[in-house]
């Protein structure tokens, strides 16, 4: 009995501990172990292929900049709603005053003024005037507290206010104050931490106006009345004097400065984009925009991203094509030729690998411009009137039938039958064909290779010609080989920069060229992200689609 | 050594050449002529240019120089789809891509039968090969044994008149090889195929064919049927190559009719034997005597048997027989077998014994 409860309860291993813990633990060093070996790398693409997509999907989303720049104007704004009318009321003025006079010592309002005109144009230039003068705003309370005593112009004095030790280098506020002057104290704290920051002293620099502004809004709200400590004498005058002061409509002095600010677009784009992430960025990427009404189709004009996002696709589609009816019959020669003379021809195919990307594009302006290499022979041979032909024939069929890009439209021969083909669609197409073709080749070499010879000798012993044996018997074999090639060849071209860019001229580019666009030029990195995350969207549609079809199991790059 | 055109042969290989690189010839003088109906084995070691020989039928290598013909035409000229040869390759090349019936159908589409006319022709050969369950597998799906009848049947279902076999079992178990040995003897001789059947494993060779051609150097060296390959080989070269062979090299002393008289190396030995290869007296040659033809016991010994003094250097117990390897006129590798007959003497190693054979089982041959 007892020798068979024993078989029924776990397997021993010899020193006793159970077979499939001891099991466990032979196998977790075995992945320890690979773990270590695949550690470096691993790393190296996290942190620079895994991190850098996240941020970036990150940042088409991103929308921190409005929200961190005016914090109280955004909150003030909460209860406001954009109906084409009104402007918002005086409280939102006098946060957004305070929210840019610390933007504008920031020097941070120019950016949140470019981020905003993305989605409205002036607003640039409403900012950038705006800070010029929003001192002016500040300053009016300012020189009347100044007026009241000399003492108020003195840095000393001010910092004895609100610093625990005005001599210290590092500022500390003072106990209590805080609940004395509320605002006042956190628009000091705000220039003290700034001005560290700059590697001054608080107590020595010129305090901002903001902190007047909003101690006169303190003392007027009858805070400053049980002030005590440092310099209580001058705070309590200014306390009885505040009500004789001349007021202030911050919502006048804005528009004072620049009428931009009674344009309720304005608010209703503050508005619009003041939540910590946005659609916006992806509205703009295909074609739409986040305006204060809502969601709407972008001005005609203004549309092309969807264009440029079939343009891509279709180019991609026909590099691709043009790839595989080039590659196929090469990779078939290389694959059925004895393996000295394929490798002699397998450098040849690789040579461009070795060449640098400019040089061969560049090689392909001089061969295709108009009076380049290929134009030369044409008239040499006489071929211009054939070609204004060809010309009018495809413009005739890209009308009837409907290009999904007009730029497909060509003004050919317009030069005594010279071809345009650079800096168009054609050049772009030939010179990525040219430079992808390896990717091409390559794995239809290696699929073609495994193929034994004997199958088509087996089909034509059985009776097929070899057009038949072709088709029914190492095409289907060597689809694999196609499929992984393709795959390839599209993936890069869809998001291949430097040949368009080069080759393309106008109507020639890809989506990825746009992408640099905002990168490097617009600096609109949201964009940019947004249309790199609908490519890469797409990419991966394209691959589920593809496995769907043919199934994943079918690419073979060996 | 050649066999001549007949008026009958169904397949002819006249002064056939083949060289793939324009330096050496593969092929050097081929000439075979088969009658319909034939089981032909071309049996040669690696690289003897059997495979070569089959491609040129088929019509996927042309050869240099020569003439084949399939039944009475030329077919140097027509493209190997139409000549209409079955043939099962050495590894089946059964396409990976179709399933067992569609491979068998495809001969019969590229012909442009009709659907209900392939069917039925691949369910009667699949059936024929005893595959008839296993149309709707891929190829990848079947064991060695299954895709070999496969291959098999593929080659078959059109009704081809010659068929080519290219070591078709060379990758199967001993048994499985067996069992299709006879399958295919049997498939053959009831369809009356002309085959055509390379193979390296000579007792495959033996079993299986009504003659075998044995190549070697680009040349047959002998074309015959099993029995005669077996007990008169023409030269030593078959000797060796077909079964298990003892040789004795030596100078011819004197040549009666197809008797001569061999003086061996290195002894003061004179033995008789039948004058095959050996044409005249001083020439050297060797002597060849089959192990199960030497005799070791002296009672049995035929008087008229010519003898010699053997020592016993090793006792071999193989359970049907014994094999016995003695030194015989410096000769330290010559076997005998004998049969485990209750009689039989069990030789002990160290021995000295006489031995002897008749004159027409020994066989001189060239050097
Ligand atoms: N395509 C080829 N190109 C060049 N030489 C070849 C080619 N095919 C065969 N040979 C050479 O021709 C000779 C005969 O080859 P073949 O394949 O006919 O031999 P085989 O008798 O079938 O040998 P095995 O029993 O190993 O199959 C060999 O020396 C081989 O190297
Ligand atoms: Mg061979």
């Amino acid at each position: 009995m007892s020798e068979a409860t024993d078989t029924s309860g776990p397997v021993l291993a010899a020193d006793g501990t159970p077979l499939k813990r001891s099991l466990a633990r032979a196998l977790r060093r075995q992945k320890l172990r690979a773990l270590g070996l695949v550690a470096p790398l691993l790393l190296f693409v996290l942190v620079t292929f895994i991190a850098p997509i996240a941020d970036m999907l990150f940042r088409s989303v991103e929308n921190d900049i409005v929200a961190d720049t005016l914090p109280r104007t955004v909150v003030a704004l909460k209860d406001w709603r954009y109906d084409g009318g009104e402007i918002p009321d005086e409280p939102v003025f006098a946060a957004l005053y305070a929210d840019l006079a610390v933007a504008v010592e920031k020097k941070e309002h120019t950016r949140l003024g470019s981020r905003l005109n993305y989605e409205t144009t002036g607003t640039s230039s409403l900012f950038r005037k705006t800070g010029r003068r929003v001192d002016d705003i500040g300053e009016h309370f300012q020189d009347q507290l100044e007026g009241l005593d000399d003492a108020w112009k003195n840095p000393e004095t001010i910092a004895a206010i609100f610093a625990a030790d005005p001599t210290a280098e590092r500022y500390r506020p003072r106990d209590g104050v805080a609940a004395m002057l509320p605002r006042a104290s956190a628009a000091y704290a705000k220039f003290a931490a700034f001005t560290e920051s700059e590697g001054d002293v608080a107590a020595e620099e010129k305090p901002w106006e903001l902190i007047y502004a909003e101690l006169y809004a303190d003392l007027t709200a009858g805070q400053g009345a049980p002030y005590e400590g440092p310099e209580a004498a001058l705070v309590r005058a200014a306390v009885a004097a505040v009500p004789g002061f001349e007021p202030l409509s911050f919502k006048e002095a804005f528009i004072e400065v620049d009428d931009g600010w009674e344009s309720v677009e304005i608010w209703g784009t503050i508005k619009a984009y003041s939540p910590r992430y946005t659609p916006g960025y992806f509205l703009n990427a295909v074609d739409m925009q986040l305006t204060p009404e809502g969601i709407e189709r972008q001005d005609e004009g203004q549309r092309i991203y969807g264009l440029l996002f079939k343009r891509t696709l279709f180019m991609s589609l026909a590099i691709t094509i043009s790839c595989i009816l080039l590659a196929y019959p090469v990779a078939w020669i290389l694959a059925n030729l004895p393996m000295r003379t394929a490798n002699l021809l397998m450098i040849l195919v690789l040579l461009p690998f070795w060449t640098s990307l400019l040089v061969r594009t560049s090689a392909w302006k001089v061969l295709l411009q108009q009076q380049g290499v290929i134009n030369d022979i044409i008239v040499w041979l006489g071929l211009g009137k054939f070609m204004v032909w060809v010309e009018n024939a495809w413009n005739w069929f890209g009308t009837t039938v409907g290009f999904i890009d007009p730029a497909m439209l060509v003004d050919f021969a317009s030069n005594e039958g010279r071809l345009t083909m650079i800096n168009n669609q054609f050049g772009t197409i030939v010179a990525m064909t040219h430079i992808l073709l390896p990717f091409m080749i390559l794995p239809m070499y290696s699929v073609m290779q495994t193929i034994p010879p004997t199958y088509m000798r087996a089909a034509k012993s059985l009776g097929a010609t070899n057009w038949t044996a072709f088709w029914r018997v190492y095409f289907p074999q060597s689809v694999p080989g196609i499929g992984a090639g393709s795959i390839l060849v599209f993936i890069l071209a869809i998001g291949y920069y430097i040949t368009p860019e080069l080759v393309g001229g106008t109507t020639g580019t890809f989506i990825s060229n746009r992408i640099a666009y905002h990168i490097s030029s617009s600096l609109n990195w949201g964009l940019a992200a947004a249309l790199g995350a609908i490519l890469l969207a797409a990419v991966l549609l394209l691959y589920w689609a593809y496995d769907k079809i043919v199934g994943i199991d079918n690419v073979k790059l060996g | 050594m050649q066999d001549q055109p007949t008026k009958d042969a169904f397949v002819e290989f006249e002064r056939v050449q083949k060289s793939y690189d324009g330096e050496t010839l593969v092929v050097k003088d081929l000439n075979l002529s088969m009658p319909k109906g034939e089981f032909l084995t071309m049996l040669g070691p690696s690289g003897s240019g059997k495979t070569t020989c089959l491609m040129m039928l088929a019509g996927f290598e042309t050869a240099t120089h020569g003439d084949i013909r399939l039944d009475g035409r030329p077919i140097n000229n027509i493209p190997p789809h139409k000549r209409g040869i079955g043939m099962v390759f050495q590894n089946y090349a059964l396409f990976p891509h179709m399933t067992v019936a569609e491979n068998l159908s495809f001969p019969l589409e590229v012909r442009g039968l009709s659907k209900s006319d392939r069917e039925a022709k691949v369910k009667r050969a699949l059936d024929m090969v005893q595959m008839g369950d296993f149309g709707g597998r891929r190829p990848a799906q079947l064991s060695g044994g299954q895709q070999q009848r496969v291959a098999l049947a593929r080659a078959l279902v059109f009704e081809p008149e010659l068929v080519l076999m290219d070591e078709p079992l060379g990758a199967l178990d001993k048994q499985l090889r067996e069992h299709m040995q006879f399958e295919i003897t049997r498939l053959a001789h009831e369809l009356g195929i002309t085959t055509v059947y390379v193979t390296h494993d000579q007792t495959e060779a033996l079993t299986m064919s009504d003659r075998v051609a044995v190549f070697d150097d680009g040349r047959i060296q002998q074309l015959a049927p099993p029995d005669e390959l077996y007990e008169a080989p023409q030269n030593s070269f078959v000797a060796q190559f077909i079964g298990e062979n003892n040789t004795l090299e030596g100078v011819v002393k004197s040549l009666e009719g197809d008797v001569a008289m061999v003086h061996l190396d290195g002894t003061n030995h004179v033995v008789e034997a039948k004058a095959v290869n050996v044409s005249q007296v001083g020439e050297r040659t060797r002597v060849s005597i089959r192990p199960e033809r030497v005799e070791t016991d002296p009672e049995r010994l035929q008087d008229e048997a010519h003898t010699l003094n053997a020592e016993v250097l090793e006792f071999i117990y193989m359970g049907d027989i014994f094999r016995t390897r003695l030194r015989v006129a410096g000769n330290d590798d010559f076997i005998v077998k004998t049969r485990n007959a209750p009689d039989t003497v069990r030789l002990k190693k160290g021995e000295t014994i006489r031995i002897g054979w008749l004159t027409e089982d020994c066989r001189a041959l060239d050097a």
